[in-house]
C-alpha cells in the first residue's frame, strides 16, 4: 500500500506532517473558540431573558 | 498650514522633542555593524549601501510615534481636527515636519557614516540622492502608521510591525540604486521607481492617514 | 440587487450558514482528503524530482489560497467601508488567520521541497520573499485587530490598513522581482497553462485545490459565525455592565 518514496521519504512526510499539524491546529482552535463563544452567548441570552 | 509646520518644528526642536535622537541612533547602529561583521574593509564596503539604508529607515521609525501621540494625549489633535484646515493637510504638514527634523539630518549624516563603512566613492552621490528621494516616503508612510495606532496605549511596537513591511519597496529601490551606483551600473530604473513610490506616498497616504485619525477620534 | 445584500444580513447569514456549513465541511473534508490521498498514493514520481513532486499537492493549493485570502479580505474590507456590512468585515477578520496559516504552509512545504531540489531551504527568490512579506502583512493585520478594543474602530482601522497594505504588497512584489531574479519556476497550475503539467499530476492537484478552497470556505464561515456571536456577546455584556 505504501508508495515507495525513495530517498525523499523524509521530506515528503515532513511536508505533509507540517500541513496536517498546522491545519489541524487551526481547525481545532476555530472549533474550540466557536464552541466557547456559543456557550457564553447562550448563557448571556438566558440571563437577559430571566432578568427581563 | 505654514503655521502648523512651524509649530511642529518648534515643538520638535525644543528640549525633550526628541530631535537628534534618530541621528544618534543612526550613528550607533552604523558603529555597531563593524563589530558584528568584522573590520574587513572589503566586506564592509560591500554591505555599506544596505546598512546605511536600513539604518536610516530604523532611525526614521524611532521618532514616528511622536508625530501624533503627543498632540493626541494633550487633546490638541481634537482641536486641530476641528480646525478649518483639512485634516489631510495637517497630516501632510506633520509628516513634512517629521521629515525635516528626522529625514533631512539623516541625509546629511549618511555620507559621513559612509566613510566609516568604506562606502565606494562613486556611490556617495547616489546615497544622498536616494535618501533625499526616499526619506520623505518613509516619513509619509510612517505618518500613516502613526495615525492608525494613535489611539492605542501601547501603539509603538505595533506601529513598527505595521510600518516596516510598508517600507520594503522604498528600501529595496533605495539600496539598489546605491549598490548599482557603487558598481557603476545604470541606476535610472530603480531611481525612477523609487521616485514614483515617494510621489505616490506623499500624494495618497495623507488621505488614508487622515481617515484613520478621524476614525480614532470618533 | 437587494437580494444579494440580503445574504449578508447577520441573522440571515446565521440561518443559511447554519444549513450550508455542514454540507460545505463534508465536501471540503472529502475533496481535501481525496486529493491528497490520490496525490500521495496513486501518482507516479516525477522523473527529475522523484517523490518530492508529491509535496506540490500541498504547496500549490496553499499558496493560491494564501494570496486569494488576502484578496478576499481586501474586497470584504472595501464592502465594509462602503456599505457598512458588519458581516463583511467580520469575514475579513475570520479569513486572516486562515490565510496566514496557508502562507505558513506554502512557505514550509516550499522550504522542505527546496532542500533536496535547490540544495537550500531558503533562497531570497522573489516568490519566496513575497510570501514572507505577505506573512508579515497578515501578522500586522491580525495584531491591529487584537490591539483595538472598540469593535467598530477596529473594523475601520484594519480595513484601511488592508487597503493600504494591498497597494504596498503589490509594490513589494514588483520591487522584489526587480531586486533578485529567481530560482522559482513560473505558475505551475493555471488553467491556460495546463500543458505544462502532465495529466497524472494535474487531476489530483485540481481535486486537492478544490479541497483547499472548500476548506478555506468552511473555516471562514465557521469563524465568521463565531465572530458574529462574539460581537453579540460583547454587546450584551456591555449593556449588562451599564445596567448594573
Amino acid at each position: 500500500m505504501m508508495p515507495d518514496l525513495g530517498k525523499y521519504a523524509g521530506d515528503v512526510f515532513a511536508a505533509y506532517g507540517i500541513t496536517f499539524v498546522l491545519l489541524g491546529g487551526l481547525i481545532a482552535l476555530s472549533l474550540i473558540r466557536a464552541a466557547r463563544i456559543k456557550k457564553r452567548l447562550q448563557a448571556a441570552e438566558e440571563r437577559r431573558k430571566t432578568n427581563g | 498650514m505654514i503655521r502648523l509646520l512651524m509649530r511642529d518644528l518648534i515643538l520638535a526642536l525644543r528640549a525633550g522633542g526628541g530631535f537628534g535622537l534618530g541621528l544618534g541612533f543612526f550613528l550607533i547602529l552604523v558603529t555597531l555593524v563593524p563589530f558584528g561583521v568584522g573590520p574587513d574593509s572589503e566586506r564592509l564596503s560591500a554591505i555599506a549601501p544596505g546598512v546605511l539604508w536600513v539604518g536610516a529607515l530604523l532611525a526614521c521609525l524611532l521618532s514616528l510615534d511622536r508625530i501624533f501621540a503627543l498632540d493626541y494625549e494633550d487633546g490638541s489633535l481634537d482641536l486641530l481636527a476641528t480646525a478649518p484646515v483639512p485634516l489631510e493637510g495637517l497630516v501632510a504638514m506633520k509628516a513634512l515636519a517629521h521629515w525635516i527634523t528626522t529625514g533631512l539630518p539623516l541625509v546629511v549624516a549618511a555620507p559621513m557614516l559612509g566613510v566609516l563603512l568604506h562606502l565606494d566613492g562613486a556611490a556617495y552621490t547616489w546615497l544622498i540622492v536616494t535618501l533625499l528621494i526616499g526619506t520623505p516616503a518613509l516619513s509619509f508612510i510612517g505618518a500613516f502608521g502613526a495615525a492608525i495606532t494613535v489611539g492605542l496605549k501601547r501603539g509603538g511596537l505595533l506601529m513598527s510591525l505595521l510600518v516596516l513591511p510598508l517600507y520594503i519597496p522604498t528600501l529595496i529601490f533605495g539600496a539598489e540604486v546605491v549598490r548599482r551606483g557603487a558598481q557603476g551600473f545604470d541606476v535610472m530604473t530603480p531611481l525612477l521607481m523609487q521616485g514614483g513610490i515617494s510621489a505616490g506616498a506623499i500624494a495618497l497616504l495623507p488621505f488614508a492617514a487622515a481617515a484613520a485619525i478621524r476614525i480614532s477620534l470618533r | 440587487m437587494a437580494s444579494l445584500w440580503e445574504w449578508a444580513n447577520p441573522r440571515k447569514f446565521m440561518t443559511w450558514t447554519d444549513k450550508a456549513l455542514p454540507v460545505i465541511s463534508i465536501f471540503a473534508a472529502v475533496l481535501f482528503l481525496a486529493g491528497l490521498i490520490w496525490g500521495f498514493f496513486f501518482t507516479p514520481d516525477d522523473y527529475r524530482q522523484g517523490a518530492t513532486v508529491k509535496i506540490f499537492y500541498i504547496h500549490v493549493p496553499s499558496a493560491m489560497i494564501a494570496i486569494n485570502a488576502w484578496l478576499m479580505m481586501l474586497i470584504a474590507s472595501l464592502i465594509w467601508l462602503i456599505r457598512r456590512h458588519h458581516v463583511s468585515v467580520l469575514a475579513a477578520k475570520a479569513a486572516a488567520p486562515v490565510g496566514m496559516v496557508m502562507t505558513l504552509i506554502a512557505l514550509a512545504s516550499g522550504a522542505i521541497w527546496g532542500k533536496p531540489m535547490w540544495g537550500t531551504y531558503w533562497e531570497w527568490d522573489p516568490r519566496l520573499t513575497s510570501f514572507l512579506i505577505l506573512f508579515l502583512f497578515y501578522v500586522g493585520y491580525l495584531a491591529l485587530w487584537e490591539a483595538i478594543e472598540d469593535p467598530d474602530t477596529a473594523a475601520d482601522l484594519t480595513s484601511v490598513l488592508c487597503l493600504v497594505g494591498s497597494v504596498f504588497a503589490v509594490l513589494s512584489r514588483y520591487a522584489v522581482n526587480f531586486w533578485n531574479q529567481g530560482l522559482h519556476q513560473g505558475a505551475s497550475l493555471s488553467l491556460d497553462k495546463a500543458e505544462n503539467v502532465a495529466d497524472v499530476f494535474w487531476y489530483p492537484a485540481l481535486v486537492a485545490l478544490a479541497g483547499f478552497v472548500l476548506l478555506f470556505l468552511a473555516l471562514v464561515l465557521l469563524r465568521t459565525r463565531t465572530e458574529i456571536r462574539a460581537r453579540r456577546l460583547h454587546a450584551i455584556e456591555m449593556r449588562e455592565r451599564v445596567q448594573g
